[in-house]
């Protein structure tokens, strides 16, 4: 998954894809695509034209029909080339596949069985060394997990039964321990059988957009079709016999071949890409669904914050020198591995030049964080065994008990600072050093760098983003000023994220979020694209329509981005594609009149050498259009998170004005080079 | 040029002013809300209400709202069928005036066209109809531009209601349409006809001995009854064979603009309508000013093309093209009408399309083939433009990455299904039937005067204009037969009934959803960018569709003409 993405031009894909685009001329195949299935029936009238037509035209009408044919095969080869890459992929995820052992409990005793045979509900025991035989729940122990097979990611996980941490997956396997996994899915709908098909395509249901598309298409080819037919008896009226060759060109000419050939290449690589930010949808329309939210539920921690607390600042009590509380404070979290801890030290370091001593050197024991004490330090020993010094850093509360019980007191300037430090969102820690109250750490949530120029970003695309904590309202307020959040939720329970998904929606949005925990599960099933993190639970996984193998939950924005640019794309290339018409009838129908009507010779703008040379003309540059817009058909047209009617203006422009240019300048070539070369 | 542009620029700038208060009026007459009119009207709305037994709060869905206007059509076709099958047996017919015979078909064909607002007349007026069909014929004109109308206000509901099934009452929206719309202006427009010398009489025609001892009859009859709302209802029959061009129909300038405004103002009103009952505004002026700029597009495009002639003529004759045109309305006054009632469902032209150059005959033609889309016929227009507007919203939409929706109601499959039918049934009904009529002897058989390319383009016009449920004629084409009476009532009932029932269908479903709230991140229909991809869209769609046919008409024969 995590393998780079295919290369556009790997021969490794191309081969095969060439064979599958023969393949494909199945009619019973090309009939799902209304617009390639005219193509190839005009293909095949064609070529029967060859035979029937006078012996003159016999070569013009020969080209004619291997051009339409390269239409059809050109077509075919974008689809085989899109579905190609994902069968790469799905190749890498069988091997993770093959089926195993499993050691299933029955009546507490272990039994050996087949992995294929075990159904929703077994237990079946894990140890170091096995590979883990389906879907389940981890319901008792803990273990490390290597997921590699399916996320790529070579670092073990930590799987253990009760937390949210409880889901593995078939074809993982274990490193250390032993577990005993209830079984949650029968063979076959596992999770990587999943992943399997949606990688091959196999199971790749056509989105709405899609649909709708493929019926403003099909109803242009219609028209089309129409207009080509009823031009035979108008040409019989207008004493010019069109012939069926002509009038098939002119109709694959017109019907938008462009799009419908790529059309389910877009679909195909849009899904393909959401893979390779290794998120795994369970459909396309959850891409598509994603491309339309307006408003995301954003958990704070890891996707708005960095996950942990960072001191940002030492506050001295009155008489202490900043110098001494910087080092009591550095002192007293030497030892303290937390990132709190370490973020201290650094502090100290970077504003006071203070090198961070080695505890033994100190003759210093480190006094661990504990819930009762709620503080955390070093004691010194000069020499001798009972401490001398005793520092330590905690919660004002716990440090006031601690320099009270000393004989100290607790300066009130000390306690203001503290309610200061709370007001902005911060986490005040009071360091104390015997009985002498020093002063303030202040720590704080880091918003992640840059997130607030996403939010700005998100926010000119018309999405909105609501911060998720479990913070208190202050906390929270500070800290969704600070990332620029439209909104958030403090104190924020399950419950609540369900309410506040379901208003959303009673308000015409369209809501995304992400969670982990299995009481996360009903809000990820409400939420229109829910997102769940692969270290989550079993039930967090199902209910929601898609699974971030990274548990990243920033992703979700690239989600968005990912269903955008798919509907983008199709967008862009139906315009290009039907804006191309105007040039081919002005190519086409010129040539189709002068045979009878050659005062019409002002009408060939492009000044076509001759009329069959800029029939053929149309056609190649119709074909040639499709190979060349697979790489863009693949890649997805370039998205920039801009307003709705600057990203139309921008793509209106390229596409639409662009479609009406390109062909004028592209069939004229054609022309120039196929009569050079006295093909026509 | 500048007298042209001069007349142009007012019409123009006088239907700009009229469009905010008369959609406002419409909003408020369809909306039940308070008009100036009510102490006078809602005791005679109870009455009629009472009468045939309607409870305006007894709303309809899509279907049953489909079949109220469906069955109204029929029963209108039905009784103006035998009404003019046995005119004969009414009070004043003149039998030796009335030389054409009511036939069958030609009493079929005129009592579809007049039910479906095209009006597309076969006949010569003064000597098929007799005074009391034509009063007839005039009440139809109320009828079925009022019937119009209410679908087009029920079409607006669907985009302004909210998880409903109903779209409002089509009765109580028709005898709305009539009483507080169409009655009002008919009569005050009328009167001010009457004041300009349109005869409103009952007398047999009078026999005139000219100068020259020849004796001459002058048609004649209530002719202001029916002259308004013959274009408030976008109906355009008219009284006489040549319609406004008959001095008695059309005596001067300013009778000439009144009937032109007449045509126009009701469906470019519609467009702010629309805004005001969606809740945008701005997407109505959106629209009308995209409506406005390919009128004048076309406009300005008849007139260049008027103001050349046939080269043949050219040595002798200056000034453009009079041929087949009034004086009294020149150049610019047949163009602008050509342009006005080409694009409204109305035939009601007072220059000769016959006659006009190859290029000029393309305007009125494209106009139709376009499906009426530039403030249209009553209500369809407007549904004809939001079809439009719904494709290009679809392509849109899915350009900035979003699935595509227009106000808030989403276009997915179902809706698209529909939209596509609707775009569907135009190019397949006019290129059949035209085809069908060029290669057949029936059909060949109407081309008595020209044959070719002009021909061609005749037979076109004649089925563009009768599915668009115009009705203007290209006159030289025969129609009157069998064959053309036939296939033009096809197409007239197709461009009235399946594009409206389509329009309700659509309706419905956008009701029956709840609206997404615009953003950012939406595609804001009230732009200037969406107006120029919205007239693209209208123009690349009727191109595409229709360049090959029109090449071979009015295209060719320019070319051959101007060479």
């Amino acid at each position: 998954m995590t393998q780079k993405p295919a290369s556009l031009f790997d021969w490794n894909i191309i081969g095969p894809a060439i064979a599958d685009a023969f393949k494909k001329l199945n009619p019973r195949l090309m009939v799902k695509n209304p617009v390639m299935f005219v193509t190839m029936v005009g293909a095949a009238l064609t070529t029967v034209g060859i035979f029937t037509t006078e012996s003159a035209l016999r070569g013009f009408v020969a080209q004619l029909a291997i051009w339409l044919w390269f239409t059809v095969l050109f077509a075919n080869f974008a689809e085989a080339v899109a579905e190609g890459r994902g069968k790469a992929q799905a190749a890498s995820l069988r091997r993770a596949r093959k089926d195993t052992m499993a050691r299933r409990l029955q009546n507490g005793r272990e039994v050996k069985v087949p992995a294929p045979i075990l159904q929703k509900g077994d237990l079946v025991v894990c140890e170091a060394g096995d590979t883990i035989p389906a879907d389940g729940d981890v319901i008792e122990g803990i273990a490390s997990v290597d997921e590699a097979a399916i996320t790529g990611e070579s670092a073990p996980v930590i799987r253990e039964s009760g937390g949210d941490r409880s889901a593995v997956t078939g074809g993982t396997r274990v490193l250390s321990d032993r577990i005993v996994i209830r079984i949650t899915a029968d063979k076959g709908a596992g999770f990587l059988d999943k992943m399997i098909a949606l990688v091959e395509g196999a199971r790749r249901q056509k989105t709405p957009n899609e649909i709708a598309l493929t019926i403003l298409l099909a109803a242009l080819t219609f028209i089309f079709l129409l207009v080509c037919v009823t031009l035979k008896p108008f040409g019989i009226y207008s004493g010019a016999a069109f012939s069926i060759p002509v009038l098939v060109a002119l109709l694959v000419c017109l019907i938008p071949t462009t799009i419908g050939g790529l059309l389910s290449a877009i679909g195909i690589a849009g899904m393909d890409r959401v893979l390779q930010r290794n998120v795994l949808a369970m459909s396309g329309r959850a891409v598509e669904a994603a491309g339309d939210v307006d408003v995301l539920l954003l958990d704070k921690t890891g996707t708005i914050t960095l996950g942990n607390r960072m001191a940002v600042g030492f506050h001295p009590a009155p008489g202490v020198e900043p110098n001494d509380l910087a080092a009591s404070a550095q002192l007293s979290s030497l030892a303290d591995e937390t990132p709190e801890g370490r973020s201290i030290v650094v502090l100290a370091k970077e504003k006071f030049g203070l090198r961070a001593r080695e505890m033994h050197e100190l003759e210093a024991t480190f006094v661990p964080f504990t819930a009762q004490t709620r503080m955390s330090g070093v004691d010194l020993h000069a020499n001798g065994t009972q401490p001398t010094m005793r520092v330590r850093k905690g919660a004002a509360e716990a440090v006031r008990g601690f320099v009270e019980s000393a004989g100290g007191m607790f300066p009130q300037s000390v306690a203001n600072t503290v309610d200061e430090i709370s007001h902005r969102g911060g986490t005040p820690l009071v360091v104390a050093s015997d009985m002498m109250t020093l002063g303030t750490i202040e720590l704080k949530d880091v918003v992640k760098g840059g997130i607030k120029e996403r939010f700005a970003q998100l926010r000119k695309m018309g999405i909105k983003t609501v911060m998720i904590t479990g913070d208190n309202p202050l906390t929270a307020a500070a800290i969704a000023a600070e990332a620029g959040v439209d909104d958030f939720m403090a104190q924020a329970t399950p419950e609540q994220k369900l309410k506040r998904i379901r208003h959303e929606q009673s308000e015409g949005h369209l809501v995304a979020m992400t969670g982990d925990g299995t009481n996360d599960a009903p809000a990820l099933a409400q939420a229109d694209v829910g997102v769940a993190m692969n270290t989550g639970t079993q039930a967090a996984r199902e209910a929601g329509n898609m699974v971030d193998l990274d548990s990243n939950p920033t992703k979700l924005l690239d989600i968005v981005e990912i269903g955008k640019q798919m509907l983008i794309t199709r967008g862009s290339l139906t315009t290009f594609s039907i804006a191309n018409d105007v040039a081919k009838y002005f190519a086409i129908i010129p040539a189709m009149l002068m045979v009878r009507f050659s005062e019409v010779a002002p009408l060939n703008i492009m000044h076509l050498h001759s009329p069959t040379s800029a029939i053929l003309s149309a056609v190649i540059f119709n074909a040639l259009i499709i190979i060349t817009l697979i790489p863009l058909a693949l890649r997805g047209v370039a998205y920039k998170p801009m307003g709705a009617l600057a990203i139309l203006q921008r793509n209106l422009l390229i596409y639409g004005f662009g479609g009406l240019v390109v062909p004028f300048i592209g069939i004229k070539l054609i022309d120039l080079i196929i009569t050079a070369l006295h093909l026509a | 040029m500048s007298a042209n542009a001069i007349q142009a620029g007012l019409f123009v700038i006088v239907v700009a002013l009229l469009v905010k208060p008369v959609g406002a009026y419409l909003e408020h007459v369809f909306e039940r809300r308070h008009t100036f009119l009510d102490p006078l009207l809602l005791p005679a709305e109870r009455l009629i209400h009472r009468l045939i037994g309607v409870d305006p709060k007894r709303e309809m869905d899509w279907k049953r709202y489909s079949l109220a206007f469906g069955v109204f059509g029929m029963v209108n076709v039905v009784v103006l069928y035998f009404a003019l099958r046995s005119q004969a047996w009414f009070p004043w017919f003149f039998p030796k005036v009335l030389t054409t015979p009511m036939t069958p078909d030609l009493a079929a064909n005129t009592a579809v066209s007049f039910a479906t607002t095209t009006t597309w007349q076969a006949y010569a007026g003064e000597t098929t109809m007799s005074y009391f069909s034509q009063l007839l014929l005039a009440g139809q004109n109320f009828f079925a531009g009022a019937a119009g109308l209410a679908v087009g206000i029920a079409f607006i509901r669907g985009y302004a209601r909210e998880r409903t099934t109903t779209l409002g009452n089509f009765w109580s929206d028709l005898i709305r349409a009539i009483l507080w719309v169409l009655l009002p202006t008919s009569i005050l427009g009328s009167l001010m006809l009457i004041a300009q010398g349109v005869p409103m009489n009952f007398q047999p025609y009078t026999i005139a001995h000219t100068l020259e001892g020849a004796t001459q009859t002058i048609a004649q009859g209530p002719v202001a009854a029916l002259e308004l709302i013959k274009n408030l209802g976008t109906n355009g029959g008219g009284f006489f064979n040549v319609n406004a061009a008959h001095p008695f129909e059309n005596p001067t300038g300013l009778t000439n603009f009144l009937e032109l405004l007449a045509i126009v103002v009701v469906p470019a009103a519609l467009t702010h309508t629309f805004g005001r009952m969606v809740g945008r505004p701005r997407d109505g002026w959106v629209l009308f000013w995209t409506m406005t700029a390919l009128f004048i597009a076309g406009l300005v495009a008849c007139n260049l093309a008027e103001s050349t002639m046939h080269p043949a003529f050219a040595r002798d004759i200056v000034g453009g093209n009079m041929e087949g045109k009034e004086q009294r309305f020149g150049i610019a006054g047949s163009a602008l009408a050509a342009e006005v009632t080409s694009n409204t469902s109305t035939g009601s032209y007072n220059a000769m399309d016959d006659s006009f150059q190859p290029l000029g005959v393309a305007v009125p033609l494209v106009n139709m083939l376009l499906g009426e889309i530039i403030y249209g016929g009553l209500g369809g227009g407007l549904y004809g433009m939001i079809f439009v507007a719904l494709i290009a919203l679809f392509i849109g939409g899915l350009m900035i990455g979003r699935t595509p929706d227009h106000l808030g109601k989403q276009i997915g499959p179902p809706e698209m299904k529909i939209v596509a039918l609707y775009t569907l049934v135009a190019p397949v009904t006019m290129l059949s039937l035209t085809a069908i009529a060029v290669v057949t002897k029936p059909g060949l058989a109407g081309l008595t005067t020209n044959t070719g390319t002009h021909g061609f383009t005749e037979i076109l016009f004649a089925y563009a204009s009768c599915f668009a449920n115009n009705g203007q004629t290209m006159a030289s084409l025969n129609a009157n037969n069998l064959f053309y009476n036939m296939t033009t009532i096809v197409a007239m009932l197709a461009g009235r009934y399946a594009l409206a029932i389509l329009a309700l269908a659509l309706a419905g479903r956008f009701a029956s959803m709840s609206r997404r709230p615009p953003g950012p991140g939406t595609l804001a229909s009230d732009t200037i960018t969406f107006g120029i991809l919205l007239a693209g869209t209208a123009l690349l769609l009727g191109a595409l569709s229709y360049l090959p046919a029109l090449s071979l008409g009015p295209i060719v024969e320019h070319f051959s003409m101007h060479p």
